[in-house]
């Protein structure tokens, strides 16, 4: 299984970013073989419609799992319309997420916010 | 010839200016462009003559034609397609209605569809055309409605034309005044007025647009804004002083120049000011 989680710096033992569309990377971690792959993300200084371009990029990284703090309405359909799965981040560190996530213990995002639209 | 009224923020007083102005002329054209939130209408209260749609193109795609190669995703700057699952998705709100994507599919799976974002009421007030651009709750942008209200003004013959602006000095300001002969600052006596006057006041001047200054609701204190106009050799073309009767007459939805001679007057000589050489 493919999981991936925004981030702003290239290390497992960072935080998870606190924006979906807006962080610096993804984490592409493959639990198969537990092999770690940061991707940029190329929408991070986008003027508008970040969300809808980075949930491209989680799609097009076949990521079968994503962590995310929050998520806007936009790329929750991009992102559910690929039939990703959704959970919510827990504080801590990149692998901690991971792990928590392999052990089962983390939830459901549940919350869709609307969407910032240049007001950040 | 054009007046844009403008203001640096909501509820400074530019629609009492740009409606009672527009009253004060015989054969006037009033064109509310603060489409977000259009109030004008309310103090020319009379029949609908007519409501008419404004829509924008915005892209569908025949998924049968549709190969996937993703060229019009990688084209849209504003981020308006995702291509999940063997489809592209639209995000019709952050489209800007470029055309882009239709033009750079090489498989012609790209058409456009209409989509409505608003719509220009019609009415007759006295010697007043009044046109209200509306935007529909929840729409990212104005811009269309603005440059249809544009339209209006070059197809009809008024002498003047007085455009009712968006408040700030946002992308749909400058659409509302890049036609506009000559512009009206409606600003309010405090700190915060004088610095929204300073906003709106560099936008006017980067379209080297001709200008004056309207003080509103001004008391005995300092009034920042005037130190500003008189700082920046702005000319203060009128002065309206605090005043509970104007207040109560505007809060009925009545305009002030219809009520009372005395504040037709004044509009008739902001015109005059404007209009008659006074000003340089």
């Amino acid at each position: 299984m493919l999981i991936g989680i925004p981030c702003n710096i290239k290390d497992l033992n960072s935080a998870v970013g606190e924006s979906f569309g807006r962080s610096n990377y993804y984490l592409i971690y493959d639990t198969e073989n537990n092999n770690s792959n940061f991707v940029i993300n190329h929408a991070s200084n986008s003027q508008g419609g970040a969300g809808v371009k980075a949930a491209q990029v989680i799609v097009d990284n076949k990521v079968d799992a994503l962590i995310t703090p929050q998520l806007g309405e936009n790329a929750a359909i991009v992102l559910k319309a690929a039939d990703i799965k959704i959970y919510k981040s827990i504080l801590g560190t990149l692998i901690e997420n991971i792990s928590a996530l392999k052990k089962d213990e983390l939830p459901s995002l549940m919350e869709i916010h609307q969407g910032y639209h240049g007001h950040q | 010839m054009k007046i844009a009224v403008l203001s640096g923020k909501g509820g400074t007083g530019k629609t009492l200016v740009a409606t009672n102005l527009s009253f004060s002329i015989n054969n006037s054209l009033y064109l509310d462009c603060d489409v977000e939130e259009p109030n004008g209408h309310l103090f020319f209260e009379s029949p609908l003559i007519s409501s008419v749609d404004v829509s924008l193109p915005i892209p569908r795609v025949i998924d049968e034609k549709c190969d996937g190669c993703m060229k019009c995703v990688d084209f849209c700057k504003f981020n308006a397609l995702a291509y999940v699952g063997n489809k592209v998705l639209v995000f019709d709100k952050i489209c800007h209605s470029c055309g882009g994507c239709k033009l750079v599919c090489p498989h012609d799976a790209i058409y456009e569809e209409e989509r409505v974002i608003g719509k220009i009421e019609s009415r007759k007030y006295g010697g007043v055309d009044v046109h209200t651009g509306i935007l529909n709750p929840g729409e990212e942008s104005g811009t269309k409605i603005i440059s249809r209200l544009m339209e209006i003004a070059k197809s009809k013959r008024e002498e003047i034309t007085v455009i009712d602006s968006p408040p700030g000095s946002s992308c749909v300001v400058m659409d509302s005044i890049k036609d506009a002969d000559y512009c009206i600052i409606v600003a309010e006596s405090s700190i915060f007025g004088a610095h929204n006057l300073e906003m709106v006041h560099e936008l006017v001047l980067l379209f080297e647009k001709p200008m004056g200054v309207v003080l509103n609701k001004t008391t005995n204190g300092i009034n920042p804004s005037k130190l500003y106009c008189e700082n920046n050799n702005i000319p203060i073309l009128l002065d309206i002083p605090f005043s509970k009767k104007i207040n109560a007459i505007s809060s009925s939805g009545v305009l002030i120049s219809e009520e009372d001679e005395k504040y037709k007057i004044m509009f008739t000589n902001l015109l005059k000011k404007i209009t008659g050489g006074e000003i340089s």
